[in-house]
C-alpha cells in the first residue's frame, strides 16, 4: 500500500505510457495474482466453462460425436419444448409451488419473529430460537426421511394414529391434491425458524422510546405491535418480498426429487427435475440443456428485475 | 418488550408463550420420535404402538448398521469428501476473497464481476454434469469436492469480513518489509480466525449434507455418500422394505434400523449445532442484507 501510493504520482506524469503503467501495477501485484489464482481457475473451469455447454441447446447432441461433431439445429429444441405439453405442466407447477410458498410461507417468519420479539423471558426465548433454527441445518434427505416416518401409509406415525382410531390410511405422500401443500409444509418446518433472524434483527433496531411513548398513549401490546413494530420492519418486509419474487423460477429441487413418486408426477415435474430425468437418466442431453437454459434465462431476468426494483427503492440489492 | 412498565404476565403473554411452546414441540417432535425408535429394543418394538421414550433401550439397531459394509463405506466417503472439501474450500475462498478486497490490483473489478455473475446465473445441471464427465470425474469423490469448493455468496461474505479488518496492521507489516503473501499469512489469517471457524462449519455442513451432486455424479453404489445411502435405505425401501430378505441378519425390525441411519446421518450436524447457531445468526445477516 505504502509503496503503491508513492509510485502513483510518478506514473501519473507518464500518461502516454499508460500501458506500461498498467503493466507495472500488474507486476507489482504478482503475488496477489498468485493468491487469487486457485480461485480464478476454479471460477473459469467450474462456473464459466459449463456456460459453453448451453450451446448444446442449439444442437442435436450426439454423445458419440461430441460437442463439435453434433449438428447445429438452431431453435428447433426450443420450439419443440414450447410446443410440448410437459412444458406447460412444468410452468404451471413452478408457478403454483412458488405461489403456495409466497402465500403460506413468506408471512410466517414475520409472525414468528413478532411472537419471539414479545418474549421477555430471555432463557425461554433463547431455547425457543435454538429449537426453531435447528431444522435449517439438516439435509433434505433427513427431512424427507422424517416426513416418511410421519406420513407414509405403511410406517407413518400419523397413519398409525389414524388407523388406531379405526379409520383407513391416508395417502399423504402419493395424493396429487396434497403434494404442493406437503412441499410447503415441509419447507415451513425446515426454514420458518431460520427466516425469523432477519426480521428479529430489524426489530432489535426499533428505538425503545417509541414503545414508551406508545405505552403512555395507552397502546395495548397488540397496538404496539401494529403501530410501532410492524411499521419499523416494513422496509425489510418489502425488500425481502421483492427479492423473493425474483426467485419465482426457482423451486426446491432436491426436495421435490426426494418427495417425488410416479403418482404425483403431474404436479411435481418442474424444469430442474425434468432436465435431470430426461438429460441424465434418459440421455436426451439436448432436451435437458434446452430446459435448463430456458429456466436459467427466465430466472436471470427475474432476479435482475427484482434487484433493479430494490435499488430503485433506495436499498442495497444483493450485489 | 421489556420496556413495558408492568412486570405482570398478561393474557397476551400466556397465549404467546403457549403458542411458541407448541411451535417448538412441533419442531422437536420428529427428532424425539426418530431417536426414540432408533434406541428401542427390537424385541420390544411394536410397529403399531408409539412411545415417546423406548420401554426397553437398546443399541442393536446402531450395532447392526455400523457393522454393514455399505454404511461404513458411505461414512468413509462422506468423511473424506467433507474433510478434504472443507480444507480446500477454506484455502481457495479466503485467498481469493482477500485479493478481491485489494482495490489497487488491475483486473479486480473484472474478478468481482465474474463472482457476482455466478451469483445470478448458473449453467445448470447438464452442462455441469457434462463437464464432470469430460474431466473423467464421474464416480470420483473429487466431483463432489470440486463442485462445492466455493461460491459467490461465501466469497462476498468473506470479502465483507476482510474489508472490515483495520488496514493499519497490514500497512505496518509492509513497512517492516513483509511481502504480500507474508502479510496475508501472518496478519490477515490470524485476524480472520472467527470467520474461518464459521466457514469451516458452513462448508463442512454443506459437504456433509450434499445429496443431489452425489446422486448424479456417483452411480457406483460403492462410492455413495451417507445422504444417498440413507435415502435409498429409508425412502426407496418404503414399500418393499429392507427386512424382507429373510436371512438372519434381517431379524431386526426395519424401522429401528432406518431411524438409526437417519440419526447417524444428522449426528455430526447436531454436535456442531451450538457453534453453527452462534456463528450463523450473524452470517445470515451479512449475507442477506449486505451481500
Amino acid at each position: 500500500m505504502e509503496i503503491h501510493t508513492q509510485t502513483q504520482p510518478i506514473a501519473e506524469r507518464e500518461r502516454s505510457h499508460s500501458g506500461s503503467r498498467l503493466w507495472a501495477a500488474m507486476v507489482q501485484s504478482k503475488s496477489m495474482y498468485a493468491l487469487a489464482l486457485p480461485g480464478i481457475l476454479y471460477l473459469i473451469l467450474f462456473k464459466f466453462v459449463p456456460l459453453w455447454g448451453l450451446l448444446i441447446a442449439f444442437k442435436e447432441y450426439n454423445p458419440f460425436q461430441g460437442f463439435w461433431g453434433s449438428r447445429w439445429i438452431g431453435f428447433t429444441n426450443f420450439s419443440d419444448l414450447f410446443s410440448s405439453e410437459v412444458f406447460y405442466l412444468m410452468l404451471r407447477n413452478t408457478f403454483a409451488i412458488n405461489i403456495f410458498s409466497i402465500i403460506f410461507m413468506f408471512p410466517l417468519p414475520i409472525l414468528l419473529a413478532l411472537m419471539l420479539n414479545e418474549i421477555r423471558h430471555e432463557v425461554f426465548k433463547r431455547i425457543n430460537q435454538s429449537i426453531v433454527y435447528l431444522p435449517h441445518f439438516l439435509s433434505w434427505v433427513v427431512v424427507a426421511s422424517m416426513t416418511f416416518f410421519m406420513l407414509s401409509t405403511d410406517i407413518g406415525l400419523i397413519n398409525k394414529l389414524i388407523s388406531g382410531m379405526g379409520f383407513g390410511p391416508v395417502s399423504f405422500l402419493s395424493n396429487p391434491n396434497l403434494f404442493w401443500g406437503l412441499l410447503t409444509a415441509q419447507s415451513m418446518w425446515k426454514e420458518v425458524g431460520w427466516g425469523t433472524i432477519i426480521f428479529l434483527a430489524a426489530m432489535a433496531g426499533v428505538d425503545p422510546q417509541q414503545y414508551e411513548a406508545a405505552v403512555i398513549d395507552g397502546a395495548s401490546r397488540m397496538k404496539q405491535i401494529w403501530h410501532v413494530t410492524l411499521p419499523a420492519i416494513r422496509p425489510t418486509i418489502i425488500i425481502l418480498l421483492i427479492l423473493r419474487l425474483g426467485h419465482m423460477a426457482d423451486v426446491g429441487f432436491e426436495q421435490i426429487l426426494l418427495m417425488n413418486n410416479p403418482l404425483v408426477n403431474s404436479v411435481s415435474q418442474v424444469f430442474d427435475t425434468y432436465a435431470y430425468t430426461i438429460g441424465v437418466l434418459g440421455g436426451k442431453i439436448s432436451v435437458g440443456v434446452t430446459v435448463g437454459t430456458f429456466k436459467g434465462v427466465v430466472g436471470l431476468i427475474l432476479v435482475l428485475l427484482s434487484n433493479f426494483i430494490v435499488k430503485k427503492l433506495g436499498q442495497e440489492g444483493i450485489y | 418488550m421489556s420496556y413495558v412498565a408492568t412486570k405482570k404476565l398478561t393474557v397476551f403473554d400466556y397465549v404467546n408463550y403457549s403458542l411458541l411452546a407448541v411451535i417448538s414441540i412441533a419442531c422437536v417432535f420428529p427428532f424425539i420420535y426418530v431417536f426414540s425408535v432408533s434406541f428401542t429394543d427390537p424385541a420390544a418394538y411394536v410397529p403399531l404402538q408409539f412411545y415417546l421414550f423406548p420401554e426397553k433401550w437398546s443399541l442393536a439397531a446402531y450395532k447392526y448398521i455400523l457393522s454393514t459394509n455399505s454404511f461404513l463405506n458411505a461414512l468413509k466417503s462422506t468423511v473424506y469428501v467433507t474433510g478434504i472439501g472443507t480444507a480446500l474450500s477454506i484455502i481457495i475462498s479466503f485467498t481469493f476473497a482477500y485479493v478481491l478486497t485489494k482495490k489497487h490490483i488491475p483486473g479486480r473489478k473484472l474478478m468481482l464481476g465474474a463472482v457476482v455473475f455466478t451469483l445470478v446465473f448458473n449453467a445448470g445441471i447438464l452442462p455441469n454434469y457434462l463437464l464432470m464427465k469430460e474431466m473423467g470425474l464421474l464416480n470420483s469423490h473429487w466431483s463432489l469436492i470440486l463442485s462445492g469448493l466455493t461460491n459467490a455468496w461465501s466469497l462476498l461474505v468473506i470479502k465483507g469480513f476482510l474489508d472490515s479488518l483495520p488496514p493499519e496492521l497490514e500497512d505496518a507489516a509492509r513497512i517492516d518489509g513483509c511481502s504480500d503473501i507474508g502479510v496475508f499469512w501472518r496478519i490477515v489469517i490470524p485476524l480472520s480466525m472467527p470467520a474461518i471457524a464459521a466457514f469451516v462449519l458452513f462448508f463442512a455442513v454443506s459437504y456433509w449434507n450434499t445429496y443431489f451432486n452425489a446422486l448424479i455424479y456417483l452411480s457406483d453404489a460403492k462410492k455413495w455418500t451417507l445422504q444417498v445411502l440413507v435415502k435409498s435405505l429409508v425412502i426407496d425401501s418404503d414399500s418393499n422394505g429392507v427386512g424382507t430378505g429373510g436371512s438372519d441378519d434381517r431379524v431386526l425390525p426395519q424401522e429401528t434400523i432406518r431411524m438409526a441411519s437417519i440419526v447417524l446421518a444428522m449426528l455430526p450436524i447436531l454436535i456442531v449445532y451450538p457453534f453453527l447457531q452462534k456463528h450463523f445468526a450473524k452470517g445470515v445477516m451479512l449475507g442477506s442484507v449486505k451481500g
